[in-house]
């Protein structure tokens, strides 16, 4: 390491000041979180949602049983991140709830997110109890990546694997339904950020031919992913995390490039073999000329989003619901409908935010692996958010994946609140000196 | 690796950027036109899917009102016209397929509750929520627009009548019109192919041609002729007395002006208004009056400018405003024969353009107006020459019958003076009881006209037949102002606007004065 990369030494935390800002921004965001509930439904049919006050009590345990989580389990941890993905977890639970109500049958959406939500809150605390020292999470890097690998390849096989909406990413095992492949994203993180721990030294000093297999491996499961389960997010998610995770690791940016390259071959080799890369790539460009086709769901979006406006319809009087599959990968047209531009902005700030304390995350700590984990994690929901709201404001071609902690999904919100976990587990390693419990 | 964190972290705060900025393009930069894309139903689905304000006639007849769609749709409301084709120009339609048309266009937003004042009407509106809709009371009545439709029958022509000193429409009525529950139903299909057979059909029922059409107004224009006559002081009930005569000469050179079935006519103001004298407005147009007051003139009563109408799409009436340099006076052409040289203005009359002047000062040439603008000027001279704005919507209420808002009689603009305007209701008084408006006469009421029969000059002939005026009680004044033109039918000959456009007027100013009428028939019944 040169001197420069030495890291600043952290604030060394004892007290309980984290928790007290902690504690504030909890409060504000429950209480931006039960207003929404009762105004999406004030605005919908002009009186009290019937359930505000179970809502209100389940918020506010919810909320505060997290909150004395951390304060138990990590005192010196970052005070932001939890509020934020609160108040992201929040937010999309009202528009889920509020898109649920114009649906038949859609109150079941709102009460399996409530479900789920309490799921990933458990996972939370459990991921916390279960690793109180991070870098023990290398130690297990070969077996998660070999998991990581088998639950992506979950889905294929017969019997269990089911197709839905063109994607054959769903696993049913008797009542469970899960997305195996959100589980693999922690696994391959962790086993990516050991893995490069490793034999980033060999890499940074010569390259051989045989330091290129790892990238090759990855970009090689990457199409697989997308070719045999058309899943063109996870498939760009996976990759670039990996690409990420390498420059960072070695410090050579040839290795973007090469990514980069292999990104862009691997998308013009799919858009000429597959339709349904081409139907995407056409949606993106224009969706207006195929309406009644590939481009609905997009132009239905647009439509959405400019009807909301600087400030929105108000929550409850848009009529969002017309963009098929709102509550889960359009969910952001839906709070852009409804919250206008500023309300879709502050979604984009909460991710900067979480984005900008895992990072710094990264930056304090002392040990590479935690360094990479950190990396790989913050990737992981930074780049997710921005494919899926980049697809669905057109910046970029769409690419179904859930907006994290915001778009309905189990699976998707277990994992979310599992990597919270960690980095909560990270950022409290380093603020807190070395822990007692390692005697 | 912090350096490369760094920069990952710049990396990413790029990506969200660029997020922000095309957020932007999409909700405030792009989104005027997003919002109005043809392929967006939003606006549309917003529309049908709550219930609008009914529209309903002076008398109390409902013209169009929202119904719950039956069935599973995504409109939720369905508008039914009671009346049918009746009113189905002044109403028009709402349409999920083809848009919206009529006052069902103009008044939107007053109908779907959209007004300000009508969300607003107090602080506490802000907490509850109140049926905002408007309601619209029209003007019309539908007693009287039946009469119109029943005089009118199966032949294309219209039929205006107008409340002369407020500009309130009574009755406004064309045939062919059609049937407005055709283009509002659910069935997006049959909605197309019956709008599709509408705007095919060579008749253009789609048209309301009493405002929208214009038509050469031949005679009746001489009432405007007459006006600036007395209006440029040139002329007056007295003098000049123009010789009898089959045909008119202009000047500087021109085909001559003949009459009505080659007669010979001639004598002073009431004399040649009450046969139609062509050769006497002919040369009181190109000789005594000019081109400058002529114009003037026909655009205080309303020609060359859009009517200001509460129903979309009127269109502008037109007299022709260019008849070149003046030449010279009357009598460099006619020596001592010219009863004047200079006009009393001091304009020098012959201009390059005079004999077109001698042609348009009888409603022929280039000449075309409205049935609604015809209606107006007898109504202008009814009215002391002051020219009411026309409008049919009288006011808008809400649900529970408070008043949104109410149209006040307006001003449009100053078509003669009171001394003028009181010289051509007499003439036209007498034109009615002793003239070519006979048919129109209706006893117990004053009645005032002027016919028209408008040459096509087509083979065989064909003619527009046209009549406008006025009816009031005797000794108040007039209340009503009419115009009727009967269009050229194919077979029937040079209609005259005596013979068949005035009994259709009297048949809509029976209708209108009815209750009045059954008064004076029985004065010492009850009471």
């Amino acid at each position: 390491m040169t001197a420069a990369e030495l890291p600043s030494k952290p604030p060394v935390v004892s007290s309980l000041r984290p928790r007290r800002v902690e504690l504030g921004l909890v409060v504000m965001v429950s209480v931006v979180v039960v207003s929404a509930y009762g105004l999406a439904s004030l605005g919908r049919n002009a009186e009290l949602p019937a359930d505000i006050r179970p809502f209100l009590a389940g918020t506010l345990g919810l909320f505060f049983f997290i909150h004395i989580a951390v304060r138990r389990l990590a005192f010196a941890a970052d005070p932001v991140l939890v509020p934020t993905a609160l108040l992201l977890n929040g937010i999309g639970y009202v528009m889920i709830a509020r898109l649920g109500s114009d649906v038949e049958g859609g109150g079941d959406l709102a009460g399996l997110q409530s479900l789920w939500t309490g799921v990933g809150v458990a996972a939370f605390v459990i991921t916390l109890v279960l690793v109180p020292r991070a870098r023990e999470l290398a130690g297990y890097r070969y077996l998660l990546g070999l998991a990581g690998i088998a639950l992506l390849a979950l889905p294929l096989v017969p019997g269990i694997g089911v197709d839905i909406r063109g994607a054959r990413i769903w696993v049913s095992l008797g009542p469970v339904n899960f997305q195996p492949g959100e589980f693999a994203k922690i696994a391959l993180a962790i086993f990516f950020a050991g893995y490069l721990v490793e034999s980033r030294e060999l890499i940074r000093n010569r390259i051989e031919l045989r330091d290129l297999a790892p990238i090759a491996v990855a970009w090689v499961a990457s199409v697989g992913i997308m070719v045999f389960e058309r899943d063109l997010g996870s498939s760009l998610l996976f990759f670039a995390l990996f690409v990420v995770l390498m420059w960072v690791a070695t410090e050579r940016s040839s290795f973007l490039a090469l990514g980069l390259f292999l990104f862009v071959g691997g998308a013009i080799v799919s858009w000429r073999l597959f339709d349904h890369v081409q139907t995407r790539f056409d949606a993106w460009l224009d969706p207006f000329s195929d309406f009644g086709g590939g481009g609905y769901q997009i132009a239905q979006a647009s439509f959405s989003l400019a009807e909301g406006g600087l400030t929105g319809t108000g929550l409850g009087r848009g009529d969002p619901d017309r963009v098929p599959i709102a509550e889960s990968d359009f969910i952001f047209s839906a709070i852009g409908e409804e919250m206008g531009l500023a309300g879709s902005t502050a979604i984009l700030m909460a991710f900067v935010v979480i984005v900008g304390s895992g990072l710094r995350i990264a930056i304090r700590a002392t040990r590479p692996f935690e360094k990479l984990l950190a990396v790989g994690l913050t990737t992981l929901i930074g780049l997710q958010a921005f494919i899926i709201i980049g697809g669905v404001i057109r910046l970029v071609p769409l690419t179904g994946i859930t907006l994290p902690f915001v778009s309905y999904g189990g699976s998707a919100l277990v994992t979310n609140y599992i990597v919270l976990a960690l980095l909560i587990r990270l950022s409290h390693e380093q603020r807190a000196g070395p822990p007692e419990t390692a005697r | 690796m912090n350096r490369r964190i760094r920069q990952l972290g710049i990396g990413m705060l790029v990506l969200y950027v660029l997020l922000f900025a095309q957020l932007n393009r999409v909700q405030l930069v792009n989104s005027q036109e997003l919002r109005t894309d043809p392929l967006n139903v939003r606006p549309l689905l917003r529309e049908f899917g709550r219930p609008r304000g009914e529209i309903r006639s002076a008398d109390g007849v409902v013209l169009a009102r929202s119904v719950a769609a039956a069935g599973d749709s995504d409109i939720d409301y369905v508008r039914q016209y009671p009346t049918g084709e009746r009113f189905a120009h002044i109403v028009g339609f709402q349409s999920f397929n083809q848009g919206s048309f009529g006052l069902e266009r103009s008044f939107n937003d007053e109908l779907a509750g959209e007004r300000f004042t009508q969300q607003f009407q107090s602080p506490a509106d802000l907490f509850r929520d109140r049926d905002s809709t408007g309601s619209l009371v029209l003007t019309v009545r539908d007693d009287v627009q039946q009469a119109a439709v029943t005089a009118l029958g199966p032949r294309r022509g219209s039929v205006v009548a107008l409340n002369p000193s407020t500009g309130e429409i009574v009755a406004m009525w064309t045939y062919p019109s059609f049937d407005p529950n055709l283009l509002s139903g659910l069935d997006g299909p049959a909605v197309n192919a019956a709008y599709e057979v509408l705007s095919n059909n060579p008749d253009q029922p789609l048209l309301a041609k009493s405002f929208r059409e214009v038509f050469f107004p031949g005679s009746t224009f001489k009432i405007v002729t007459a006006a600036a006559g007395v209006e440029s002081g040139s002329v007056s009930p007295t003098t000049p007395v123009f010789g009898e005569s089959e045909e008119y000469q202009p000047l500087p050179s021109g085909s001559p002006i003949r009459n009505f079935a080659d007669t010979e006519c001639g004598g002073d103001l009431r004399e040649v208004l009450r046969v139609s004298c062509n050769t006497a407005f002919a040369e009181m147009g190109a000789e005594w009056i000019g081109p400058q007051i002529m114009v003037s003139t026909a655009e205080n009563f309303g020609f060359n400018d859009t009517v200001p109408f509460d129903v979309p799409g009127a269109v502008a009436s037109r007299f022709p405003t260019d008849y070149g340099k003046f030449l010279a006076d009357v009598e460099y052409y006619r020596g001592d024969q010219a009863a004047s040289a200079a006009l009393p203005n001091g304009e020098t009359p012959i201009h390059e353009g005079s004999a077109i002047l001698a042609q348009t000062a009888i409603g022929q040439n280039d000449v075309a107006s409205t049935p609604l603008q015809m209606a107006m000027v007898a109504a202008a001279v009814a009215n002391q020459g002051v020219l009411m704005v026309p409008h049919v919507v009288a006011e808008v209420t809400a649900a529970d019958g408070t008043r949104y808002a109410t149209t006040e009689p307006e001003v449009w603009r100053i078509a003669a003076s009171p001394q003028v305007a009181e010289v051509l209701r007499e003439a036209m008084i007498h034109v009615v009881a002793n003239g070519t408006a006979r048919n129109m006469a209706v006893p117990g009421l004053v009645v005032g006209g002027k016919t028209g029969t408008a040459q096509l000059g087509t083979d065989p002939p064909n003619s527009h037949a046209w009549v406008v005026g006025f009816a009031g009680r005797p000794g108040s004044a007039a209340t009503l102002a009419v115009a009727v033109i009967v269009e050229a039918q194919p077979g029937a000959g040079e209609q005259t606007g005596g013979r068949v456009a005035a009994p259709i007027a009297r048949a809509v100013i029976e209708a209108a004065f009815q209750t009045e009428l059954q008064q004076q028939l029985s004065p010492n019944d009850g009471a």
